[in-house]
């Protein structure tokens, strides 16, 4: 690691006023200690905002507020969570490790860097890392990589679990800027597609800090599935995952939301399989069908063809285990 | 070897030095380790990981990957497991850490250090620390209830042996 300051922050106003384009935030540190230890995370300062941010989760006449500080097991564990947006705990008890969980927040889950291998190797271009050396995935080892919204100067995936949950259940990121102003960002548009600029992973200005993140009330908790494809059943990131949330009503689908994560880089929602499932009855037949309509919309690389059928049965497995009796 | 140079080069040397490699940046640090109160002056980038091995000889937590891919650095931080490659040092102060080395009391073993030796829960014991850490708070968590729960529950820690059998039995042992 190169040398750094480290400096403890007591109040959001203060980290920001900290924070400049060499200093990093540390939450949980995760993936910006790994970062760290091989070079392609250089900050000369380390502000830790663990206290400086809310660690709490609780409800509001909006819905459920997660504080950005939040871990991801108090997320999992939390009464409030898995009562009212059962799907959140699912996703994240699917990511990383118990020992990971317990350290990893909020806020930096939706930081964290893609696990691209050619991005983690600091002697091959990455146009991520190194802006204009090109991507070595493009032609290169792509089982990790995208199959969808990507660019000839990308094919990063954002590796999250949970963020494909939250963008599921159409959460909105509340930040707050140095110069005290506050916005709200609506979930599905704060990670971006790589297109010419893929150093940026997500739409947070600069010098601006995730101070909370809000599920608004729905009715999406009674059927919800989340299926993880990967290379070990457990602690590895997804090839593809598939989250669902369905609202039923009088037997019909009534709402749906479907959702994947390592398919492209940030988390995708497939709208027009949502459109499709709109109104129908719940049958194998109409699963399959949603996993055709998901599966058209994709446009896989030269090697990651193999992703299209583990995404389909995804698709209909964790339409399969929303609704858990015979339907 | 550097006292060996003439000293025009030792000064070649550290000016060198100075230029291309930032100096590091120490700052005093107190942090409470199995019960006991240590203050050191410590390297900003110093991992938990590393100052219970270089700068409190507290050698039972082993460095595997130190990139958070195998847990045998685990230990409890506030009483919860944690990865101590992935934890800076400087977050520590007002918190607890327990390592290994303070699972024992009065002399004896912990419940789960001797179902370990009980079942056969290793064989080469590198990975051992952070699996006993682990196991401990696997236990505590509740995440018990059945082989599938523990082996999905026990899966940040790695052993390349495969003494996983073992580990899973240790871990039912000290859980009924």
């Amino acid at each position: 690691m190169k040398p750094f300051d480290f400096q403890h922050s007591a109040t959001v106003e203060e980290a920001l006023q900290a924070k400049n384009s060499e200093s990093a935030f540390l939450g949980g540190g995760t993936n910006l200690l790994d970062l760290m230890k091989k070079h392609i995370a250089q900050p000369d300062t380390i502000i830790n905002i663990n206290d400086a941010i809310s660690h709490r989760i609780e409800e509001n006449e909006i819905g459920v507020v997660i504080g950005a500080a939040a871990t991801n097991t108090a997320i999992a564990t939390s009464q409030l969570v898995l009562k009212k947006a059962p799907l959140l705990a699912k996703a994240i008890l699917k990511g990383a490790s118990p020992q990971i969980r317990n350290m990893a927040t909020t806020g930096g889950n939706m930081m964290q860097r893609t696990r691209c291998p050619y991005f983690y190797d600091v002697h091959l271009p990455c146009n991520k890392r190194a802006p204009g050396s090109g991507c070595s995935a493009y032609d290169g080892h792509q089982r990790h990589s995208a199959i969808v919204g990507y660019s000839e100067h990308c094919v990063a995936v954002h590796p999250s679990d949970m963020c494909v949950a939250m963008v599921a259940l159409d959460a909105v990121v509340n930040i707050k800027r140095k110069d005290g102003s506050e916005s709200v960002i609506r979930f599905a548009d704060f990670h971006r597609l790589p297109g010419d600029h893929p150093q940026h992973d997500n739409n947070l200005p600069d010098q601006a800090i995730i101070t909370s993140i809000v599920i608004p009330k729905n009715k999406l908790n009674k059927h919800v599935g989340y299926v993880k494809i990967r290379d070990r059943t457990e602690y590895a990131f997804a090839l593809v995952s598939v989250a669902a949330a369905v609202e039923k009503k009088r037997k019909r689908i009534k709402t749906v939301r479907l959702s994947s994560g390592g398919v492209a880089h940030k988390p995708w929602r497939w709208r027009e399989a949502e459109s499709y499932l709109k109104g129908k009855k719940p049958s194998e037949k109409v699963f399959q069908r949603a996993a055709e309509i998901v599966a058209e919309s994709t446009n896989p690389l030269a090697h990651n063809e193999f992703k299209i059928p583990l995404l389909k049965a995804a698709v209909v497995a964790a339409l399969h285990e929303s609704f858990p009796s015979k339907s | 070897m550097l006292l060996l140079l003439p000293n025009s080069l030792q000064a070649f040397y550290r000016e060198a030095k100075e230029t291309f490699f930032p100096a590091k940046k120490v700052q005093p640090l107190q942090v409470n380790v199995n019960g006991t109160a240590h203050n050191i002056d410590a390297d900003t980038r110093t991992t938990l990981l590393d100052l219970l091995r270089e700068n409190l000889q507290l050698t039972g937590t082993k460095k595997g990957c130190d990139h958070g891919q195998c847990g045998a650095c685990t230990v409890h931080v506030n009483g919860e497991r944690v990865l101590s490659c992935l934890t800076l040092a400087a977050t520590l102060p007002g918190k607890e850490v327990t390592t290994i080395e303070g699972l024992e009391n009065n002399g004896n073993l912990h419940p789960m250090q001797e179902a370990f030796l009980e079942n056969d829960g290793y064989q080469c014991g590198y990975c051992t620390p952070g699996q006993i850490m682990s196991a401990v708070a696997c236990v505590n968590e509740g995440h018990t209830g059945s082989v599938e729960e523990i082996k999905t529950y026990m899966s940040g820690n790695l052993c390349r042996c495969g003494a996983y059998n073992g580990i899973t039995k240790a871990i039912q042992q000290v859980a009924s």
